[in-house]
């Protein structure tokens, strides 16, 4: 006998497999689609074959090169994204790490209100506060304008990072404080040589947070933007909806250059993002 | 002697500089939440004041439709991914190299934004040119289902669309809760001879119930804010025959119909906010 081989242990071995395969055919199936549609000739996509006869980077060239009408702007709208996504992410950093500081470490008072409406808004689907946002933006006269993008994800985005970051401040041994303040720190000092610097982990999770979710939304940028030159690659994808005809492989390469950057950043970071983030998400 | 409590100066922590400072820093989200929130969440119920709204709203035939899909959409969908994620956690709890990888590569759809995967999934199942209706007619000659143009099958693969993309997270949520559960238990039970269902039926569902719910209720409020499954799969169509509450509003919206939009928000409100009740009771601990 084969030493640990065991019928028994073949046969949980095989299960587990019976439970691995498909889920790994139901992961992949979408997102491969979508890469060999990217990588295949006009004509040649919608065969049903697993590999293209003929792999091509012509879609990639076309997108590139701004060379059909659905892609005019593809620069133009792939910078939109990440202003928008990049001013998300700073800005919800400095808004969500100045209030946990001030209720978590300052015990400001009212802190636990501040913390409960956070949390509430949190909990508004944020497609139905999409149609306040929308009538808001166009009476403060932001419409078409790209801050009311980042404006809006930042509003979206803040309350989970306050949240996350307030939990995690909260476990910072008090002794520090009362350290810096026998020393004459002033809260200033505390926020930046000994708050911030602790909370590294818990920023870069927060941070990247708010920017993935600023550069993945659709729904905001398609109901607060407009023009060609401020839409981000989002909406310009949905947009290729618009007709019948749709050059579907060159939508797909689109897509495939538009999904890397997230994708990257979250393998890149999943250290922090998985501990920080389902820590936070869910307390039992 | 109530009059000489009443007199006595009222003990009051001076606002030292560690108290303004405080204050001044949680004024920046205070801007926001005002601003932002406050303001459009309260212009938004003064549009919807009008009772003849809702009148006008309850006459609209696919409000109807759409409030069933919902329905359907947030308790199937919902509990389905969720009873499929507390499977898969005790899977991926496993310890096995090729799992690892499986793990890597699950975690996928929740890394990649939701856009350019639905929109490859709504041309998968095209019937005209879509790979899987080429693949049913090289298979057994015949034309396969006219996928997205029948409103069942159509709200169907929303929801699987939703479940694609969701299940990697709450599955990473259920799988962090199973492995806090200490293995001594387990080993244990073991010991004395217990199954693979008495353990998780004596072990594992005991000390996992409540994330179970808090997961499954947050899940619920987040999925009714699921706009992208169905407005990029279906388009709410055909016939708009498959909208949820949150395509219908942005409907009305997109109709010029904001009073209606926020009408169709209002009547959610009841279903939505004992649910929210519930989750800050749960997580304001």
């Amino acid at each position: 006998m084969i030493k640990g081989w065991s019928l028994r242990k073949v046969s949980t071995e095989a299960q587990l497999l019976l439970v691995g395969i498909p889920v790994v055919l139901w992961t992949l199936i979408p997102v491969y689609h979508l890469f060999l549609f990217a990588i295949s000739p006009r004509d040649t996509a919608t065969s049903g074959r697993l590999w293209p006869k003929s792999p091509t980077m012509q879609n990639f060239e076309i997108v590139f090169g701004q060379k059909h009408f659905y892609l005019s702007h593809f620069w133009q709208q792939l910078g939109n994204s990440l202003l928008i996504a990049i001013a998300t992410g700073a800005l919800t950093l400095l808004v969500a790490t100045t209030a946990a500081f001030a209720i978590s470490r300052l015990k400001v008072r009212g802190g636990r209100t501040v913390m409960n409406l956070a949390l509430f808004t949190y909990f508004i689907p944020a497609a139905f506060l999409a149609v306040p946002m929308y009538k808001t933006m166009s009476n403060y006269g932001l419409l078409n304008n790209r801050w009311a993008m980042i404006l809006a994800m930042v509003t979206i985005a803040s309350p989970y990072c306050i949240w996350v970051l307030k939990q995690a401040s909260d476990k910072l041994p008090w002794e520090l404080d009362e350290a810096a303040r026998i020393d004459g720190a002033s809260p200033l000092q505390l926020f930046r040589l000994v708050y911030v610097p602790l909370m590294v982990p818990s920023l870069v999770a927060v941070g990247t947070y708010a920017l993935l979710l600023a550069w993945n939304e659709y729904l905001y940028g398609f109901l607060l933007l407009s023009k060609e030159t401020d839409l981000p690659l989002a909406v310009a994808l949905g947009n290729f909806l618009s007709a019948d005809d749709s050059p579907w492989e060159l939508l797909m390469a689109t897509g495939f250059i538009y999904a890397l950057p997230p994708a990257a950043i979250y393998y890149a970071f999943k250290r922090y993002m998985v501990s920080g983030l389902t820590a936070g998400a869910v307390k039992s | 002697m109530a009059e000489a409590v009443a007199t006595l100066p009222k003990v009051r922590r001076p606002a030292n500089s560690w108290e303004i400072w405080g204050r001044l820093l949680v004024v920046p989200y205070l801007l926001i939440f005002v601003i932002f929130v406050v303001y459009p969440v309260g212009y938004g119920l003064y549009l919807a004041r009008d009772p003849q709204n809702y009148v006008r709203l309850f006459d609209d035939p696919i409000f109807f439709r759409t409030a069933i899909n919902t329905l359907v959409f947030v308790v199937v969908a919902v509990n389905l991914k969720m009873i499929i994620a507390l499977g898969l956690s005790g899977f991926f709890a496993q310890t096995r190299w090729w799992i690892n990888i499986v793990a890597l590569l699950f975690i996928l759809p929740w890394a990649v934004p939701s856009i350019p995967t639905i929109l490859s999934v709504r041309f998968m199942f095209n019937s005209e040119w879509g790979v899987i209706n080429t693949l049913i007619f090289k298979l057994t000659l015949k034309d396969g289902p006219n996928w997205l143009n029948d409103p069942t099958i159509a709200l169907g693969l929303s929801m699987m669309m939703h479940i694609w993309k969701s299940l990697p997270f709450w599955t990473l949520i259920l799988l962090a809760g199973r492995l806090a559960i200490p293995s001594e238990q387990y080993e244990a039970a073991s010991v004395d001879g217990a199954t693979r269902w008495q353990k998780f039926r004596f072990i594992t569902w005991p000390s996992m119930k409540g994330l179970y719910l808090t997961s499954t209720i947050l899940s619920m409020i987040f999925t009714l804010g699921d706009f992208n499954s169905v407005y990029l799969l279906t388009g709410g169509g055909p016939a708009d025959l498959t909208h949820v509450l949150a395509t219908l509003g942005i409907r009305y919206l997109r109709l010029d119909q904001i009073e209606l939009a926020m009408a169709s928000i209002v009547v959610a409100l009841p279903f939505v906010l004992p649910l929210v009740y519930v989750m800050m009771k749960r997580l304001s601990k």
